[in-house]
């Protein structure tokens, strides 16, 4: 019993992660209508920045939380500005198609670069260390790791469902020209909302900096599940994704105790099955 | 309904004149390799490849699907003939057979769960299945996981034709190759393939027509598993080996790459980019990791600039069908 | 036109007549070495480009350019990927006239490889690959195995910490060749020193999350956890180990095959007090400090080199001593690997020994642990020596080898 616990609240500490990628991702596929195939390695590429940041300016974990997000965030932007505009009145398939490109690019360019086998990144000292929960013990970190992520996502969702800037952001992506017409910047919000997608990727990946080894390739297995989750949920819900990620985690880690073998499947059987059923997921609005 | 494909060339009996000549062509060049000095192994892949791409071709170009997950079909056909002909002892041509068949059943499974759904949606249900079958493969005994199925004795097809030997091995391949492009362009060139361009341009009013869309697209997709899964059989005597590299999503990655460089929706377009992609790949060996940042450069630039592919270049310039 | 015609005639005849000519029985003096290895991968710092940087090293030192011998060396990547490792392994025979390859890391893609290089009859010197089958079930007249394999790590490691009180065990293996070959070997091990196996658990090789394995592990109770995998997957099971508290709640971990890149990439404060085998160190004595230090200069990241990387140093030493010995190079694997065979090895890195029938190089090996950091005095001293294991019990004796060469 006691190992259920224990893989149950490990499960909850991946959930928050798939919770905060899917996160980004939604934004960006509810926003913008673009799947975003390189969320997986800008996610990478967050964490990599944290430990530049490290090691080349000696800035520590806490500042890092900021700066790696905001530094690839604008990276994004770019991105946006340069290749995705292009794309804007094509068929959706095409931006999943540039987007996958982009992501063969840049792990490309990291592995040549970085090899493949991890750069180390260590916990800070105020989050070392653990509590014995009686059914497992936890590390400090991963119980930092729930709660941060678990207050990004709910700040985000308010940042979009509940602040004007949220509303400025939705009504220029379902109906753009009416929404210039009010003299709002259309193209400057999509930028920005591609950008805070990004972002959120990078933060994920600061995140996990010091639990998982910091290495090129370490977004490529998570993106599909990612994906799975975000098609779950809901494309274009934020709340969607949130309680999907969550939810995701503390089921995949039911099925390492009942039957381990199916745990990385499980994801995938549920995507199908939703898909069948509704397809714009549990919460989305229609497509 | 989606605009991923350009159909301003119209399939008059002109346009199927010309396809025929350049499928002449494309035939005396494939006869001539064994006696050209190319390394026929490398040829060999790469028609196993091109055969792949036009049929996952078939389902995009003409019936409108991407799928993202047509690495299963090239899997299943090569994880079943490695096993058929290693463990149970069959012969060649049974070996192929059975992979095949393997393949087609997967086409009728997976082709009813997907069809329900278009654009976006089926390309992640594609995307799911085929990651799903992979962690299956991964842990199913008989593949033997990471290793993979290794030293498949290649054998006598029909019982005369030794495939140890070079030269006869690709004249079987090639065989192989040519009869699964003459059943792709015998469908594309029916009213079976007539009606699948309809629904592919605007599926409501074909359905206003009193066609049944959801049957087309699923024979369609059947077809295009069936030929992907006789590539992937056709493969395992060329490498002697099965293994989960054919099951990966880059694998699907790779296969739309192809056909996206060669020219979606065009008949040869995605032959040409078979025999670049894997010619890269042979070629550039050398260079590592960098050749996951070309193939890279290659979708962006493409998808940015270039979508009509090589062939559909050509084809645009020439005002001619290819 | 009659010219034209007889110039056609003698130009197809000469075309035929040189494209029959396979594997000419004469001797020359071109060789053409094929670096196999995890270029950029899971494997890529304990073998990768340090590889071919060794294998130049070999070349250069031999001193045979300068008698007037032609030495080519290509490098390939097999990405862990059996079928790349086979397709690079079959055309660098066919196209390329490659003559040996050597390192191939990854026992799954070895394995691919040696049967190419058996049908081929060319020579596989392989020192990165792990598992014991190469020179038992799967050995081939082909094929040489230096450096390591699962037998001489789970001997050293699996029976020294067993009889030091590790009676229980609990396994985290990577689900490939490798990884079973080194929890059976280590089992074997393990039971014949009178400890007992408890669980284990299969990891998809490259795994990055190890939670709810090593929540098993610790659940289990067993005293020591055993990681049967490498590289990346090792050092991840490590460091996330530390974040788990096992090693703070009483249990030991059991580093199966650790490399002197994966200290480093831990660094001693993770890493210290880590026990495991190797055969090779550069900080042993003056030869393979001199090997070291030269390596290290000409390394892009400055790595010391690996055993892996002494490995093939030395199999490509022994290589050129048996081509000499023949007069030349006959093109002929089989013949060139028995020559090998005959004589003894003797070089400034694993010191003296042989090559068993069965394709097993024979040295000795040696139990290291990781020293503190306060014990080291300077960037890459990571290691003490702890006990020094003889050729004679670190490699499956021969009349337990499952090799069929052995039967006569």
């Amino acid at each position: 019993m006691q190992a259920l616990y224990a893989q149950l609240l490990v499960g909850l500490i991946n959930g928050s992660f798939y919770a905060l990628l899917s996160l980004g991702l939604a934004v960006i596929f509810g926003m913008l209508n673009i799947i975003n195939f390189a969320h997986g390695a800008l996610y990478m590429m967050g964490a990599f920045v944290a430990y530049f940041l490290l090691n080349l300016f000696n800035i520590g974990y806490w500042p890092a939380l900021i700066i790696a997000p905001v530094v690839v965030g604008i990276f994004g932007m770019i991105l946006e500005r340069t290749m995705l505009k292009w794309l804007s009145g094509l068929d959706h398939l095409y931006g999943l198609l540039l987007t996958f490109g982009l992501a063969l690019i840049i792990q490309g360019v990291f592995q040549n670069f970085f090899g493949s086998s991890g750069l180390p990144y260590s916990i800070p000292d105020e989050l070392k260390g653990g509590t014995n929960l009686g059914f497992m013990y936890l590390p400090i970190y991963r119980g930092w790791v729930v709660v941060f992520s678990l207050a990004v996502c709910l700040l985000t969702w308010y940042l979009i469902e509940r602040t004007r800037l949220g509303a400025n952001l939705r009504a220029a992506t379902e109906n753009p020209t009416l929404v210039r017409a009010f003299g709002i910047n259309v193209p400057r919000m999509i930028t920005l909302t591609y950008g805070l997608g990004v972002g959120l990727a990078a933060l994920a990946g600061v995140l996990s900096a010091p639990i998982n080894q910091v290495r090129p390739l370490m977004g490529a297995n998570v993106i599909i599940v990612v994906f799975a989750v975000v098609v779950i949920g809901g494309m274009g819900s934020i709340m969607g994704s949130i309680v999907t990620g969550f939810a995701l985690g503390v089921i995949e880690g039911l099925t390492k105790y009942f039957y381990p073998e199916a745990s990385n499947t499980v994801v995938f059987v549920l995507m199908v099955l939703v898909l069948l059923v509704k397809p714009t997921g549990l919460t989305g609005r229609a497509a | 309904m989606t605009a991923i494909t350009d159909d301003s060339i119209q399939a008059t009996p002109r346009a199927v004149h010309d396809e025929m000549i350049a499928f002449g062509i494309m035939t005396v060049l494939l006869v001539i390799v064994p006696f050209s000095g190319i390394y026929p192994f490398f040829v060999m892949q790469a028609l196993c490849f091109a055969l792949l791409a036009c049929a996952f071709n078939l389902l995009i170009g003409y019936g409108g699907l991407l799928s993202f997950g047509h690495a299963m079909f090239l899997g299943t056909g090569g994880y079943i003939t490695a096993h058929a002909l290693k463990v149970w002892g069959v012969s060649p041509e049974l070996g192929i057979v059975a992979g095949t068949a393997a393949a087609a059943a997967l086409g009728v499974i997976t082709g009813l769960v997907a069809i329900r759904r278009q654009g976006i949606y089926f390309a992640m249900i594609t995307l799911a299945l085929s990651q799903l079958l992979y962690f299956i493969y991964l842990q199913t005994p008989f593949t033997h996981g990471e290793d993979g199925i290794q030293g498949i004795p290649q054998g006598y097809l029909f019982g005369f034709l030794n495939l140890s030997n070079a030269t006869v091995l690709y004249y079987v391949i090639l065989a192989g190759f040519l009869f699964g492009f003459l059943v792709i362009f015998r469908t594309i060139n029916s009213p079976f393939g007539e009606v699948l361009k309809a629904i592919r341009e605007n599926e409501p009013r074909a359905i206003s027509l009193g066609y049944k869309t959801d049957q087309y697209k699923l024979l369609a997709f059947i077809l295009s598993g069936t030929l992907a899964g006789l590539a992937g059989a056709l493969k395992v005597f060329v490498a002697q080996n099965a293994s989960l590299t054919d099951v990966e999503v880059d694998m699907s990655g790779l296969i739309v790459l192809m056909t996206l460089v060669g020219g979606l929706g065009t008949v040869f377009g995605p032959v040409v980019g078979a025999f670049i992609i894997v010619g890269m790949q042979q070629y550039l060996s050398g260079l590592g990791q960098w050749v996951t940042v070309i193939q890279g450069t290659v979708f962006v630039v493409c998808v940015l600039t270039f979508r009509r592919g090589i062939i559909g270049e050509i084809a645009h310039y020439l005002r001619r069908s290819l | 036109m009659k010219n034209a015609i007889s110039a056609l005639l003698l130009g197809t005849a000469l075309a035929l007549s040189a494209g029959s000519v396979a594997f000419a029985q004469t001797l020359d003096k071109t060789v053409k070495i094929g670096a196999l290895s995890d270029q950029s991968g899971l494997y890529a710092d304990l073998g990768g480009p340090g590889s071919t940087l060794a294998a130049q090293m070999a070349v250069e030192d031999s001193g045979l350019t300068a008698k007037g011998w032609k030495i080519d060396i290509i490098s390939g990547d097999h990405l862990n990927k059996p079928d790349v490792g086979a397709n690079i392994a079959r055309q660098w025979f066919d196209v390329d006239k490659v003559d040996v390859i050597v390192d191939v890391p990854n026992s799954g893609v070895a394995l691919a490889v040696s049967n190419v290089v058996k049908e081929k009859n060319g020579i596989l010197l392989d020192s990165g690959a792990g598992s014991s089958d190469l020179t038992n079930a799967q050995c081939t007249p082909n094929t040489i195995h230096w450096s390591y394999d699962t037998y001489t790590l789970a001997h050293g490691t699996g029976t020294a910490l067993a009889k030091a009180g590790g009676d229980s065990w609990f396994f985290l293996t990577a689900d490939y060749a490798f990884g079973a070959a080194l929890e059976r070997d280590t089992t074997a091990a393990v039971q014949a020193a009178g400890g007992k196996v408890i669980g284990g658990v299969k990891h998809p090789l490259g795994t990055s999350d190890f939670s709810s394995f090593l929540l098993q592990a610790q659940a289990s109770k067993a005293k020591i956890i055993g990681l049967a995998n490498a590289g990346a997957d090792t050092t991840t099971a490590i460091k996330q180990a530390a974040e788990f508290g096992i090693t703070t709640g009483g249990q030991k971990l059991a580093a199966l095959l650790l490399f002197i890149t994966d200290v480093n990439s831990l660094g001693l404060n993770t890493a210290q007090g880590l026990n495991f085998t190797e055969t090779f160190y550069w900080d042993m004595n003056d030869q393979t400090r001199a090997f070291g230090k030269r390596f290290q200069a000409r390394m892009k990241n400055h790595n010391m080199p690996t055993m892996v990387h002494a490995g093939v140093y030395a199999s490509l030493m022994h290589y050129f001593k048996a081509l000499e010995a023949l007069g030349g190079n006959p093109h002929d694997g089989a013949k060139v690997v028995a020559k090998m065979k005959e004589i003894p090895t003797d070089d400034p890195l694993f010191g003296k020994g042989s090559i068993e029938p069965n394709g097993r190089t024979i040295h000795p090996a040696y139990l290291f642990e990781v020293k503190k950091p306060s014990e080291s005095k300077g960037p890459w001293d990571y290691y003490k020596l702890v006990a020094t294991i003889p050729a004679s019990e670190a490699f499956t004796p021969l009349d337990k080898s499952t090799c069929p060469l052995l039967k006569k």
